[in-house]
């Protein structure tokens, strides 16, 4: 680090920086997230097979066990599944596919959240009360429950063909729409206090827009606390992505998650066929547990009381 | 106090009644009520006619009151995927449901407790940072994912328990139980515990995080000063101070046992509500899905009330606000 630049000897004196390597479990969750997240993003590249295109398959290499075990195959090095699928390659693609749509509904609901929690701390009024009324009855259910809801609705308006093929877009909006509450109500609060600062009169003096005011000058004040909120709740919409698609209404198997990987793999458990179950379910856990790690240290090593 | 019971109960009527509006525009709009009734081949006045007659054509406030009239009485109409009535495919399906349930909350008290307070009096030992170890991964770590492990391990490697299905059920009048055979109480084992595992270790480190607090208490220090053995003041002092918070948790929780009791009840082939709830996911099949939406609501909101109302039955001090203050 040393001969870096200057924007590197920065980072590398900052407290951040200090806290992070002063805590091994948290090098070792980095290390780990990494890792995965450059297999899952560069499998075109690095994955052994094409597990789906059917042309590279074949039945006759099904149900393959591990390579270290009898009958291993090594161009399978983590066996393979009933269609003849490779599984290390399915892994790597399903991870790809979890972390997009984990993501991707992370910035779904915080958009969603962001929007609705400044418009009700700085509006305020009838408008406040409806949104947070709102917010207190989707409280009531678990975030999985409203997902299956909205999900079960997109079903009942789409043929369901159609639905397989658009089940990405309809996963992302479900938990998206389902975890929007816990934002609106942090940036709600924050835009109380800061919709009365001397900053804010001072634009509305000067006859700035309300939408204005909003977007250029309070939102910058406030999307501090919700960010790290999101980065621990990226690991909670995986899971969620993956529970989804484990009960069979998330991505349909033509397009499989980790989550739906172990859902075949499951069906395949009872007569002994552990690892088509076994290896996604190892990864999924792994990745989440050290998103969470994570999500943990940067929200310790961001709040300043805790220094 | 009663200031304060009314006014949860009319938040508890207003939570209710926005829930039913959701499931009555679910039921109304989103399905076709009239297609659940009659044939593909029925003919265009006929249908126009039985619109009339179940007053579909009257103005949406009106059919809303009939909805929640209906609903009150528990009449959800019929499923689209089965053509039974709603009403009685949840009736025949809750007990497995509520069995399942109440075993995973009694593992995760009758587990979690213990711990929590070990943990807590005992923060240095190895055998705590082990328990808390554990109790992270617990936290992380999918429902599914957990019950398929358990799986893996009991019933296909080992053949200990059963992997799916209730078992050996017995009937009485409409409720089926699986408490009276040792078959029965086999199969609940290793649902109740993916079940329960998750809030076990939600309740013990809730636990321990309160008997840490409660021991640094003077009052601990002047019972040790009386010299009451180590029995009574652990068990008869600090832990029923850290039991107003458990009794919170344990009861917000338990709703969300019965809601999260649909991963578990796939995963081990339950026949449950939560089952039903996702085969009707599957199928759009949407009168379940707001009858299951109204009846999670209800459980809910009569939940968070008796925790409420518990509050004051444990706490003395919150009666005595109450009085003054007026909530």
């Amino acid at each position: 680090m040393a001969d870096g630049t200057s924007w590197l000897h920065r980072a590398a004196d900052s407290d951040i920086w200090w806290s992070f390597k002063s805590s091994s479990l948290t090098v070792l969750a980095a290390v780990v997230t990494v890792f995965i997240v450059l297999a899952a993003f560069l499998s075109p590249v690095l994955a052994p097979h094409t597990p789906f295109d059917p042309s590279t398959l074949s039945l006759s290499d099904g149900l393959k066990p591990p390579a270290w075990m009898a009958d291993g195959d090594w161009s399978f090095v983590l066996g393979t599944d009933d269609q003849g699928r490779d599984v290390l390659s399915s892994i790597m693609y399903g991870t790809r596919l979890s972390l997009v749509v984990g993501f991707a509904s992370v910035v779904v609901s915080l958009v969603i959240g962001i929007a609705l929690g400044l418009v009700s701390g700085y509006v305020g009024g009838v408008t406040d009360s409806i949104i947070m009324r709102i917010a207190d009855v989707q409280l009531t259910f678990p975030a999985i429950l409203v997902a299956l809801l909205i999900d079960g609705v997109v079903r009942g308006l789409i043929s369901s063909q159609r639905h397989d093929e658009i089940a990405p877009f309809v996963i992302i909006g479900a938990i998206g729409l389902s975890f929007w509450v816990q934002y609106a109500r942090t940036v709600r609060g924050s835009v109380m206090v800061e919709k009365n600062k001397e900053y804010v009169q001072a634009a509305r003096v000067i006859g700035l827009s309300p939408v204005l005011i909003m977007v250029r000058h309070v939102l910058p004040n406030v999307t501090g606390p919700v960010l790290v909120i999101a980065t621990i709740n990226l690991a909670l919409a995986i899971i969620s992505e993956a529970t989804l698609s484990f009960l069979g209404v998330g991505l349909p198997s033509t397009q499989p998650s980790l989550g739906t990987l172990i859902r075949i793999g499951n069906e395949l458990l009872q007569s002994g066929e552990w690892w088509i179950t076994v290896f996604p379910g190892i990864t999924l856990a792994a990745l989440v547990l050290a998103v969470n790690l994570l999500g943990d240290w940067l929200r310790d090593a961001l709040n300043p009381k805790l220094r | 106090m009663l200031a304060f019971i009314l006014r949860r109960l009319a938040q508890s009527i207003a939570v209710l009644l926005t829930v039913g509006l959701v499931s009555f525009f679910l039921f109304r709009y989103i399905g076709d009520p009239i297609n659940s009734l009659v044939g593909q081949d029925t003919p265009a006045a006929e249908r126009e006619a039985l619109k009339e007659k179940l007053g579909l054509n009257d103005p949406a406030p009106v059919q809303f009151l009939h909805f929640i009239e209906n609903a009150a009485r528990g009449r959800f109409g019929l499923s689209y995927r089965t053509s039974e009535p709603v009403s009685r495919m949840i009736l025949e399906r809750l007990p497995a449901t509520l069995e399942l349930s109440f075993c995973a909350a009694v593992f995760a008290l009758a587990v979690g407790i213990p711990m929590g307070v070990y943990t807590g009096l005992y923060p240095r030992r190895w055998s705590s940072r082990l328990f808390q170890a554990v109790s992270l991964i617990g936290i992380s770590l999918p429902t599914f994912l957990i019950g398929i492990l358990l799986i893996l391990v009991f019933a296909v490697m080992l053949h200990w328990l059963p992997s799916f299905g209730r078992g050996q059920t017995s009937t009485f009048g409409w409720w089926t139980t699986n408490f009276t055979s040792w078959k029965g109480l086999e199969a609940l084992i290793l649902p109740s515990i993916t079940l329960g595992l998750f809030q076990l270790t939600l309740i013990m480190r809730l636990v321990r995080s309160e008997m840490l607090e409660v021991m640094r208490t003077d009052y601990i220090k002047f019972a040790r000063a009386r010299g009451l053995s180590n029995r009574a003041i652990n068990f008869g002092h600090a832990l029923k101070n850290t039991l107003v918070p458990v009794i919170t948790v344990t009861g917000l929780q338990l709703g969300s046992l019965i809601a999260f009791a649909l991963v578990t009840e796939t995963v081990f082939a339950w026949p449950g509500v939560g089952q039903l709830f996702i085969q009707s996911v599957q199928f759009a099949d949407i009168p379940v899905m707001a009858a299951y939406l109204m009846l999670i609501g209800l459980l809910f909101v009569i939940i968070n009330l008796i925790v409420d109302l518990l509050y004051f039955v444990v706490d003395p001090r919150l009666r005595g606000t109450a009085r003054v203050g007026g909530h």
